[in-house]
This record gives C-alpha cells, structure tokens and sequence, in this order.
C-alpha cells in the first residue's frame, strides 16, 4: 500500500470512528428519554407526571377484560406482577389485544386511579407458529409441572 | 488473482460482464421470488394470533434486511472508492442508492400497513421505526449531495463521506430492539430448540430473502452500466460502441 492510500485509509478510519463515539455519547446522554414507556410499578411510586398524558406498559391481566355491552367501552388491568393498575378505553382494540398479551396504553392517570386510555398499542412478541401448537405447547407444559409437582409433592 | 481484480475495476470490461451476468442474476430472481411467494402465500400455515396478517412478513423482513445490506455495501465502495480513488467504487454506490432507498420505504410503508391492525397505530417514534427512518433520510441525502456538484469527482467524494458517517445507524437500527423499550418486537430466533418461528414458516422467508438479493444484482449491475456509459461517454470506447447500429 502506498504512503498516500495508508494516510487515506487512516482518515476514512478516524472519520468513522469519531462518528461512533459521538453517536455512542449522543444516545447514551438521551438514554432516559428514549424509554418508550412506563411501568405500573413507576406509575404507582409517582414517576409519571400526574395530569399529564403518558404511556404504561405491561400485561393485561387474565380475566380482567370487562366490555360494557351496546357500547365500545372496554375495562380491565394493566399488571407488571407487582402493581395493576385499572383501565378504561373506549374505541376499536388491536388484533393482538388479548388476556396475557404485552399492550402499551397511552392516556392520563385520574383522582381515582383509574387510567383512561386514548390509544391502546398491542406489542409482538416475536413468536409465529401455526395455530394448532400454541395448544400442544400449553399442554406439554401442564404435563411437566404435573410431573413435577409429583416428584416433589412438599 | 490481481490482474484479474484489475481487469474487473476497467469500466469496458465490467461493462460487458455486467451486461452478459445482469439478464441471467434477473430471470433466477424472478422465479426464487415466485417459489418463495409461492411458499409464504399458500403453504406456510396462518399465525395463531395474527391469522393471515403475518404474511407481510414476506415482503417486510427481506425488505428491511436489504436495506441495511444495501447500505453496508454502499459504504464499503464509498471507502474504496476514497482510499483507492477507484472509479467503478463511486460508481457502485451511485448504482446502490436508489434501489436501498426503494427498499428502506418498502419496508417502512410494509411495516405500518400491518401496524394499523395489529400494534393499533400506523406509526410510533419508537427507537427501531425511527433508525429505519434516519436511513431512507440517509439515502436521500446521499442522493442529493452526489447530483449536488458541477463536477463529478466532488459529487463522489462528498456522497462517499455522506455514506460513511451513515454507516453507524446500521448497528443502530440493527440493536434498537435490545438496548430500548421499543413497541417493535425483538429479534425472533431462527433455529434450534428455542426456535421462535416454525420452519413452515421460515423457509419461505430465507427464499424471499435471496430472491431479493439476486434481484438487487441484477438491477444494480442494469444501474452500474448506466453509470459507467454517463461517467465514460467521452472515451473512445463508449463513442465507438455509440457509433454501432
């Protein structure tokens, strides 16, 4: 390699790496704001400005989803297995929504507690499989926690 | 095996094999994809929780997947074509960029079309939508600074730095989903026992994924020929091969 095309190369490799770092420091500086949303545990120790609008994530807990009949309301829980917090929305829900799934609401906490919802967001989780093995699978897990709850009976 | 590297970095000869290599790279890709649609659109079976609606995965993976590839590859020329200060390297990236902004809005406007039903929203400034967004914003500048110069060489240079400052959102884009909360979910796991996707499923979508690529051969060689007649047109070879009927 010639004196000039080493000096070249030096440059483009300094470049690139000046680049990086400054990106690395930029993101690692807005860490914070780059969090999406938070959690009902946040939420219940006060993190969230109250009044205004923010967004929650977690699990919408089983057997909580209430529809109130004739209408587009839906009530039910948002949970991180530490905190649940109560929810209202009235609208069309997502095709994922469901008991168990991943959602992220956005909407403002009231004097009550309860979160009105304006947008209701339903995360993937990456999972694709054919619709008859969501049950085997749920079936082959029941097996083994049988199995090993007869193991271990205590 | 450096005479041979240098006979392919002169435009006349990479002229002609690109234009004997472009026509065979387009017909495989034209039947890859068709067996690959094929395969995603008939055999694979439906999600259980999406139903049909996952089958946009067919045209979004490959699409995202080809827009950073396309991105890397651009880089790469750039740099050679700076330190080398090759000719075809510069002209390989002129030829990369419109195809990777292509694909970079494909796969943004694949993604929200199947947004609307599943997340509920077309759009949301989530760390991975808004990478994948500064990237077709990289393309277009890139774009446009190169056809921003009188002359062709400060065109090149300027788009090839423009291209290598880029290069740190692939990373970005790539580990989004990691490092943030993001509503886009995470990578999914292709194999082994934790595989998270069944191979009735992946196997249409590694067929997608090449027929994408041989379709990016064999248009950017097509786009390549272009680029090197204009950037060539006044050497006696172009003029000569003009002159023919």
């Amino acid at each position: 390699m010639t004196p000039a095309r080493r000096k070249r190369l030096l440059v483009v490799g300094l470049l690139v790496l000046g680049v990086a770092v400054a990106a690395a420091l930029g993101l690692q500086a807005f860490r914070k704001n780059l969090l999406y949303y938070f959690t009902p545990d946040q939420v219940a120790r006060g993190d969230a400005h109250a009044g205004q609008a923010f967004r929650m994530g977690g699990l919408v807990a089983m057997g909580s989803v209430q529809r109130a009949p004739g209408s587009m309301t839906v009530h039910f829980t948002i949970t991180d297995m530490q905190r649940s917090i109560p929810v209202v929305y009235t609208g069309i829900l997502p095709d994922l929504f469901r008991e168990g799934q991943g959602i992220v609401v956005y909407g403002t906490l009231d004097k009550n507690g309860l979160f009105v919802a304006n947008q209701v967001l339903a995360k993937h989780d990456s999972k694709y499989m054919p619709p008859g093995v969501e049950a085997d699978i749920k079936k082959a897990q029941a097996q083994q926690q049988a199995e090993r709850l007869a193991k271990d009976p205590s | 095996m450096f005479v041979w590297f240098h006979k392919l970095a002169s435009p006349p000869y990479f002229y002609r094999l690109a234009g004997r290599l472009a026509p065979w790279l387009a017909w495989a890709s034209l039947i890859v994809i068709l067996a690959g649609l094929y395969g995603g659109l008939w055999l694979a079976p439906p999600d259980y929780q999406q139903g049909d609606g996952f089958r946009i995965i067919y045209v979004h993976v490959p699409s995202a997947w080809m827009s950073l590839f396309i991105y890397v590859v651009m880089a790469l020329a750039a740099a050679i074509g700076l330190i080398w200060r090759m000719k075809l390297a510069h002209a390989v990236s002129a030829a990369a960029a419109p195809l990777g902004a292509a694909f970079t809005f494909l796969a943004l406007v694949t993604g929200s079309l199947w947004g609307k039903p599943m997340w509920g929203t077309y759009w949301v400034w989530d760390a991975r939508l808004t990478s994948e967004l500064v990237l077709l914003f990289l393309y277009f500048g890139y774009l446009a600074l190169h056809r921003a110069f009188e002359d062709q060489r400060s065109g090149d240079r300027a788009g090839a730095i423009l291209a290598l400052v880029g290069i740190v959102n692939v990373p970005i884009i790539h580990y989004s989903v990691k490092w943030w909360n993001t509503l886009h979910q995470g990578p999914t796991v292709f194999f082994g026992a934790r595989a998270d996707i069944a191979p009735s499923m992946y196997i249409p979508l590694f067929i997608m994924i090449i027929g994408f690529m041989l379709y990016f051969a064999a248009f950017v060689l097509k786009r390549l020929q272009v680029e090197i007649l204009s950037r060539e047109r006044h050497t006696a070879w172009v003029q000569e091969l003009a002159g023919k009927p």
